[in-house]
């Protein structure tokens, strides 16, 4: 494998059980690479062994052509943003920017004014003096981050980065880190359990279940094409619904759905014996009087009004649940009333797995 | 309500630390008098005059001070590590080690202290081992040397239970954070582990300091005749001299030497950095 970072055959094992089960990623120069997982996924083992605190079992990081595997976290050219910022909260902002290049011998007029450059990076000049406890939990986290970038590291690691700010705050501060990493150009790792966060910032996202990768692409990618249906329902909503295979074309497949209902759509390889589901996104539906293939019926079970769009709850005929997101301008369909709906089929997403 | 909850803590205040207290500044002012009790009322400051300005009651006070002063940094250097260790193990060893820690406080003071002479005295256990070993026999009963092991011995706990609480409360993240940032293990400790550990240390080493300043018996019965201490003077005052007044003024000095630095520390403006 060559990249910039490359994790090869990562293993981590208590006992009997298995936090990674042999790893393999290549992170390229500058990229920021979202870990995308549930708790106990395995993504913040990852993050500790990227930064040191972790010793693999088996396999190996090799980091811009070195091997940093036996490196201790403090030889590593790697820095950390803590998720819960892990400001030292006996020293002064600048005290605690500063720390890193301390630790590599700066000193003086030097370190003073490279830290009040990472203050001016994070829009917090003047703010060298204050107590980490004086500054609001947003203050805080720039603080954090300045401090992970102070030694310009060669791959820095964001666990959960936005989690601990509320969510009025997040957005923003959300596009004010991807503005940052993406001018420094900084080779980054970001760990976070928010598939819309992984969306919105990742250049390519991992998505890790029970210490694998399972799927690794853009954002783009891996919501237009999951691999799985656990990808599927958990990037974004999805309507997962049980297909069978009723004819294959040279260029299309027929799915028989449930309720007697059919999808045509471009012919794609399955694997034979696997069970296979049609994954419809509740915005990829909308309302029909067709009765052709690509259109189903259902019964409205409820409706919510959410400004955007009105989300429906629907049961296909066979008590399968089912969410569509229509437009506001749709007339409202009373409860228990039938209805039909119809998909673009390259909006639809066939799963085998 | 709160009036009396702390109606206790009051009573025992008054009890017993304002009103001996209180005695002693009355004795201390008496004048000695060949009666029962053995002092005239009196308002004299001859006692704390004597007390503060006899050399020999200054031998008394400097060596205290130095026993204490030696005793607190031997336990510092023996109890920093171990309470480091205790509060880096797991939760089911940690309890176990703390166990062990207060143990020797299910026993009485004054028998472990004897215990300690039948393993130091020239017959005892520690000479019995070295001889079989084929090392020349080594006098240490009745020294400094046997003083301090009883000292360092009865006073580690201290040091250690209020440490290790501090210690064992500090977020590891920290820690990981220095280490991250490019600190070496030595650094990491420096920078982080020990400004943190400070509150705790500096209650530990008070918790040994002011007692072992006052100590009384472990010199008496472990350290040799030139182990003077304040604690000794003063018994020897009350108990051979018959002189209340003026082992009443030593103590009311020794409380006040002990007493005011802690409190004006305390008035002192908190750095707030830890």
């Amino acid at each position: 494998m060559s990249g910039f970072v490359t994790f090869e055959g990562i293993e981590l094992r208590y006992g009997a059980h298995t936090a990674l089960a042999g790893l393999d990623l290549s992170i390229s120069q500058g990229e920021i690479f979202v870990l995308l997982g549930t708790s106990g996924s395995g993504k913040t083992t990852l993050l500790k062994i990227a930064g040191g605190f972790l010793t693999p079992s088996a396999g190996r990081i090799v980091l811009d052509n070195t091997d940093i595997t036996a490196l201790p976290s403090w030889q590593r050219p790697v820095n950390t943003m803590f998720q819960n910022y892990a400001l030292f909260p006996h020293m002064r902002v600048a005290e605690n920017i500063g720390f890193g290049l301390r630790r590599q011998g700066m000193r003086g007029r030097e370190l003073a004014s490279r830290v009040e450059e990472l203050l001016a990076l994070i829009r917090l000049e003047g703010h060298g003096a204050r107590r980490i406890s004086e500054l609001s939990g947003g203050q805080q986290q720039r603080v954090a981050l300045a401090r992970s970038l102070a030694r310009r590291p060669k791959l820095l690691l964001l666990d959960e980065p936005l989690s601990a700010l509320d969510r009025s705050l997040r957005e923003e501060t959300r596009a004010d880190l991807l503005a940052l990493l993406k001018f420094l150009g900084t080779t980054s790792i970001i760990v976070t359990h928010d598939q819309d966060e992984a969306l919105a910032i990742a250049d390519r996202i991992g998505v890790l279940r029970e210490g694998r990768l399972e799927q690794v692409g853009r954002p783009s990618d891996l919501y237009e094409r999951p691999a799985t249906r656990a990808i599927a329902a958990f990037l974004g909503a999805a309507n997962l619904i049980p297909v069978r295979l009723a004819e294959s074309t040279a260029d299309t497949l027929s799915l028989a759905l449930p309720g007697g209902a059919t999808a045509i759509m471009p012919v794609r390889p399955i694997a034979p014996a696997g069970l296979l589901h049609l994954a419809l996104r509740p915005e990829s539906l909308t309302l029909t009087i067709g009765t052709g293939p690509n259109t189903l019926a259902a019964t409205v079970e409820g409706a919510t009004y959410r400004g955007a769009t009105r989300d429906l709850r629907l049961r296909l005929p066979d008590g399968t649940p089912l969410r569509a997101n229509l437009s506001p301008d749709a007339p409202i369909p009373p409860e228990g009333s039938a209805l039909r709906l119809t998909w673009n089929p390259s909006r639809a997403i066939l799963l085998d797995r | 309500m709160r009036t009396l909850f702390l109606a206790p803590l009051w009573a025992w205040l008054t009890l017993f630390v304002a009103a001996p207290a209180l005695l002693i500044a009355v004795i201390a002012l008496a004048i000695p008098a060949d009666t029962v009790p053995p002092f005239r009322l009196a308002l004299a400051p001859d006692a704390l005059i004597q007390a503060l300005t006899d050399s020999f009651y200054w031998h008394g006070f400097l060596g205290s001070l130095r026993i204490a002063a030696i005793s607190t940094l031997a336990c510092l250097a023996i109890g920093y590590p171990m309470a480091l260790a205790i509060a880096r193990t797991s939760a089911r060893w940690r309890g176990l080690l703390l166990a062990i820690v207060i143990l020797p406080f299910w026993s009485g003071f004054l028998l472990r202290i004897t215990a300690w002479i039948g393993i130091l005295r020239d017959e005892g256990y520690l000479n019995a081992i070295l001889s079989a070993v084929g090392i020349a026999k080594i006098q240490l009963m009745n020294t400094d040397a046997a003083m301090f092991i009883g000292i360092i011995y009865c006073y580690l706990p201290f040091l250690i239970l209020p440490l290790e609480s501090r210690l064992s409360s500090a977020d590891r993240s920290l820690e990981q954070a220095a280490a991250d940032l490019g600190a070496t293990p030595v650094r990491v400790f420096v920078h982080v582990t020990l400004p943190h550990s400070l509150p705790g240390m500096f209650a530990g080493l008070a918790l040994v300091f002011i007692p072992v300043t006052g100590e009384y018996v472990i010199p008496e019965l472990l350290g040799g005749p030139s182990s003077i201490t304040i604690g000794r003077v003063i018994a020897d005052e009350f108990f051979n001299n018959n002189d209340w007044p003026q082992a009443s003024a030593l103590a009311l000095i020794l409380l006040a030497a002990l007493v005011l630095p802690a409190t004006i520390a305390r008035r002192a403006p908190r750095g707030g950095r830890i």
